[in-house]
């Protein structure tokens, strides 16, 4: 009982003898520092910008590499500006002659894409630029020294260098290179000249465990100009191949880095490019413990960016400009710890210890209240801690799929559209949103999500084969409507009419958990609206994947995020030639038609302006008319972050906008402070209880040990 | 001894090669190399090219126990199961199907693990067997009443509920400890004390409960009446009698776990966020990395196995009369 009480009062007075909050996860000396800090669900898988493509991954690679160009910060629409470019590439079109074109269009045989970078650019310190004179101290470590090596401090000796053209050129080498099973390889293998050659030149080359250097094998598509200069050629015309170029896919890689990670006893350490970043940009990756912590810290030889000093209309008064002109990063370092369950995450958001944070559906109630109208805000204990709320079209969409090779609803019959437009009336989506997913997403109209080109608001935008406009709003058709149109698809009240047998639709989902049951009933609710029965053929992902490559499926729900911000991102999800079944492309609904393929083709090489607007109006509206989606939702992204989170604005596109968030550290420490002051009586409480429990049996154990027996 | 320790351990082989057998069948039964493929290369603009290249790289494009074209010996060995399982048997994990090497995630990751579970084990071994012997010194009174109620209680509550409440009342209200994370070192205790202590307490139902019985059978025993005879005090009989005899059962649930230990545990570690070998497991069958999770199983079994022979050992400490032959 003594030892007992004499823990419990120790431990009380060591959390007494803690600076500030008890609960604090971090060191106390990080209490006033410039630090911002974030959480990853999940570790990231790669860091290798010619591998790395996932979302979680790419919010570290964004803020170490620099592509040459990058996306304004306020502006919208989305603009690409240039980030470590001199200027934006300059794009010159070739017919099959070589003569220069006045612009894109039918006769571009190719494109070249000159590009120049700002000279005196620095790479962030690192071993790999270390010169030990003509040659370079880490490059060729005997195995002795590789088996001392277990982190990449364990090599002290740091050093730099400027970038130079040819480090774009490598990197651009390196997505052929057959070891890194670069994802975009395939797709840039139909663009850039003489990639898919070049992948498998590399292929012979290539001998296990042994360093290709990729400046040895030249690739015919990637020319150096200059030392600042360099050219990709394009085969044809590919318009947004200068959103790629804004990816870290296309951002540079030293090739000294590539040498010094190709030893065989830093591999087997994890000690790689994949692991070990190395790049230009404001942040560095200074610890990588992706099963605790992962921080970034200010880059010493950063070249230097500005604030940017114009916005869209309102972000003046919204204060966004604020630092217009000041020199970026603001930040000096982040943190981001690993927080897989939500729960903990969402209270230490309010605790104050992450500075932003997204909604779970455990959290949303708690979040945000809806009033009276309906309209969304947020909860009353989130604007009594001043947190602030932000709303953003996340440039993607959520859909039904239709297989357009199935006999049933597939194909250009009259009977399977007409079938096809009955279901997208009777599936209500904005019945879906509200229940399923907190009214975060706008029911959609068509392929294309607000904030891409070609998007329409209002009744120009609306669907009419699935709404009317009523009273200045849309408003979904009526089931009888619905009904109708699938009596006139020959199948009156739900059944077939030449056979009597009710319908049944397949629908392939891959749905998992105890929660996935109550959408999984709405869906065969909405159906039964139509006296359609739908049966749901529930698998994991790798089986509805095979489903999908075979075309065994009837129906399914997919969704597509935008890589970049231009309708055809999402178009070329419909056209012909990417069919899944037979081209094994990213057309999941097999859908094929001469006339929009034709029209895909005229837009995808347009600029944006009237011209372009119109033939995507036609195409959307030829869409439309086929149904070969149900189209689902465009999803919404909420964000909440803290009073003391200053320039935060949502830009679904960008990846690197960690340099323009500002911290009012000093407001943050004084918002902990008050928010979490240890509470101690529960525990004197607690001992006290214990004590009363414990004392009668105690009393009772010394009268029995006492007792003497007669 | 020692031979019956050697011979335990040649059992060990055929006991892993079966292991190994089992793992196989069942992940590749769930995952098609070309499903651990797709999972590794991402789900935009994959070709089939880059699927089969990933797997002509990692040797998956291979069959998995027996290879036709091949002749010989070379039918057996020229396989994935081979190829994978003989690294094993040296404790050779190769990497995971993302590049890391497995070994040093492991050992990484072992001692946040073992910092939350030896505490969790000594602690709630030492609060179960102290509230044991007390229901047992009490049997029958309110107090061994009291203890049983409280018992079924606890053991009724799910541990989710424990570690959900325990973050909710001590880090949210009380704002006494970090709800979740991890620091190495000895300032780990901070972010470790409301782990072991709802560890423990979740522990204390079913543990204390067990012991109760050990130490009531042992306490209806003929020696236990001598002890008492000849006038030794309860304190005393509980202590150095009925305990000592008592450890045989409780030594065989307490020294199996211990090697088990750095296995980790998966909700405790996710929900505080420490970064151990419980969620390790788990993640990699997520991602379907299946080097991953065949080097934890084959790990698991070996250790269960140690733990096996570990507790025959300490039964011929514990009592004189136990001899392994």
């Amino acid at each position: 009982m003594r030892i007992f009480t004499l823990l419990l009062l120790l431990m009380v007075i060591f959390l007494v003898g803690c600076d500030g909050a008890w609960n604090n996860p971090y060191p106390a000396e990080e209490s006033e520092q410039n630090i911002l800090y974030s959480s990853f669900q999940e570790r990231p898988k790669h860091l290798d910008p010619a591998i790395s493509y996932a979302s979680n991954e790419i919010v570290f690679t964004g803020q170490i590499y620099e592509p040459v160009v990058q996306y304004h910060y306020l502006k919208r629409p989305y603009e690409l500006i240039p980030l470590a470019g001199a200027a934006m590439p300059t794009v010159s079109y070739f017919d099959a002659t070589g003569n220069e074109l006045a612009g894109a269009g039918e006769a571009v045989a190719y494109t070249l894409y000159e590009i120049t970078i700002q000279p005196g650019i620095q790479y962030q310190p690192h071993p790999a630029f270390v010169r030990d004179g003509d040659d370079y101290l880490y490059h060729n470590l005997s195995e002795s020294e590789q088996a001392q090596v277990y982190t990449l401090d364990d090599l002290p000796q740091n050093d730099s260098r400027e970038l130079v053209a040819d480090d774009y050129i490598y990197q651009i080498k390196r997505l052929a290179h057959p070891a890194l099973h670069s994802p975009i390889l395939g797709l840039m293998s139909g663009y850039i000249d003489g990639l898919a050659e070049y992948s498998k030149e590399l292929q012979q080359a290539h001998k296990s465990g042994e360093w290709l250097d990729l400046r040895d094998y030249s690739l015919s598509g990637v020319e150096r100009v200059d030392r600042y200069t360099y050219r990709i050629k394009i085969e044809g015309s590919y318009p947004q191949f200068v959103y790629w170029l804004a990816m870290p896919f296309f951002a540079p890689v030293p090739w000294e880095a590539d040498r010094l990670y190709s030893q065989p006893g830093l591999i087997e350490k994890n000690i790689t490019l994949d692991w070990y970043p190395v790049g230009t940009g404001p942040f560095m990756l200074t610890v990588n413990n992706p099963n605790l912590q992962m921080v970034m810290e200010r880059n010493p030889n950063f070249h230097g960016e500005s604030y940017p000093t114009e916005g869209e209309p309102g972000d003046k008064v919204a204060g966004m400009l604020v630092d217009a002109g000041k020199p970026l990063p603001f930040i000096d370092k982040v943190v981001f710890s690993l927080e897989k369950e939500s729960i903990p995450y969402w209270n230490k958001f309010l605790q104050g210890y992450y500075d932003a944070s997204g909604i779970s559906s455990d959290s949303f109630d708690q979040a945000i209240s809806f009033d009276m109208s309906g309209q969304m805000g947020l909860g009353e204990s989130m604007q009594a801690q001043g947190i602030q709320l932000k709303t953003t079209p996340a440039g993607s969409i959520f859909y039904m799929g239709f297989n357009m090779l199935d006999p049933v609803v597939g194909g250009e019959s009259e009977r399977a559209r007409l079938l096809r437009q009955a279901i997208s009336i009777a599936v209500d989506y904005e019945e879906f949103i509200s229940i399923f997913a907190n009214g975060r997403g706008l029911a959609a109209q068509g392929p294309l999500p607000p904030g891409i080109f070609g998007y329409l608001k209002g009744e120009q935008g609306m669907n009419p084969y699935v709404y009317d406009w009523v009273d200045g709003q849309v408003q979904r058709k009526s089931i009888d409507e619905a009904k109708q149109l699938l009596a006139d698809a020959g199948y009156p009240g739900g059944r077939d009419a030449e056979t009597g047998k009710p319908l049944t639709i397949h629908f392939d989902v891959t749905a998992s958990g105890p929660d996935d049951k109550a959408w999984l009933n709405w869906y065969r609710k909405q159906f039964e609206k139509l006296g359609i029965q739908l049966m749901v053929r529930n698998t994991d992902y790798n089986r509805f994947r095979e489903k999908m490559t075979n075309g065994n499926a009837q129906l399914f729900r997919w969704g597509w995020n935008a890589d970049y911000p231009d309708p055809e991102n999402f178009l070329f999800l419909l056209y012909g030639p990417n069919g899944k079944v037979n081209h094994s492309g990213v057309n999941a609904a097999n859908y094929a038609s001469v006339e929009f393929d034709a029209l895909f083709e005229k837009l995808k090489n347009m600029p944006n302006g009237p011209a372009r607007q119109a033939v995507i109006d036609e195409t959307v509206k030829l869409l439309r008319h086929d149904a070969p989606w149900i189209w689902g939702m465009y999803s919404v992204s909420f964000a909440l972050y803290h009073e003391w989170y200053q320039n935060l604005k949502r830009n679904m596109m960008a990846n690197n906008t960690l340099k323009y968030a500002r911290i009012d550290t000093e407001l943050r420490e004084q918002r902990r402070a008050e928010w979490n002051p240890p509470v101690v009586w529960p525990i004197a409480l607690i001992v006290l209880a214990i004590l009363l429990l414990i004392a009668p049996a105690f009393i009772a154990y010394r009268q029995r040990e006492k007792r003497v027996v007669s | 001894m020692i031979a019956y320790i050697i011979r335990r351990l040649m059992y060990v082989l055929p006991i892993l090669v079966g292991v190994n057998i089992l793992t196989f069948a069942l992940f590749f039964v769930v995952n098609t190399p070309d499903d651990m493929a797709h999972m590794q290369l991402g789900m935009k603009h994959v070709t089939e090219e880059a699927v089969d290249n990933w797997k002509a790289e990692r040797g998956y494009d291979r069959p998995l126990f027996y290879n036709g074209e091949q002749a010989g010996l070379t039918t057996l060995t020229d396989t994935i199961f081979f190829d994978n399982s003989v690294r094993l048997f040296v404790f050779d994990f190769g990497q995971s199907d993302d590049g890391r090497d497995i070994g040093h995630d492991i050992s990484e990751r072992m001692w946040p693990s073992l910092a939350l579970a030896i505490p969790t084990l000594i602690i709630g071994l030492l609060v179960n067997l102290t509230f044991a012997m007390l229901m047992a010194f009490f049997r029958g009174s309110y107090v061994d009443l009291s203890g049983v109620i409280l018992c079924v209680v606890l053991m009724s509550i799910s541990g989710l509920f424990y570690i959900i409440g325990g973050q909710w009342l001590v880090s949210k209200i009380l704002h006494l400890v970090p709800i979740s994370g991890y620091q190495p070192g000895l300032d780990a205790w901070k972010f470790l004390i409301l782990p072991v202590i709802i560890g423990v307490i979740g522990g204390i139902g079913s543990g204390a409960r067990w012991y109760r019985t050990i130490f009531l059978e042992e306490i209806a025993r003929d020696y236990v009446r001598t002890a008492r005879a000849k006038g030794l005090g309860e304190q005393m009989v509980l202590f150095r009698h009925v305990l000592r005899n008592a450890l045989v059962p409780i030594l065989t649930g307490v020294v199996v776990v211990i090697p088990l230990l750095f296995m980790g545990s998966l909700v405790m570690e996710s929900f505080f966020g420490i970064p151990g070998l419980g969620s390790y497991t788990i993640d990699a069958i997520h991602k379907q990395d299946f080097a991953i999770v065949r080097s934890m199983v084959f790990l698991g079994s070996v250790l269960y196995i140690v733990g096996l022979i570990l507790t025959d050992i300490s039964y011929t400490l514990v009592d004189p009369r136990i001899r392994l032959n």
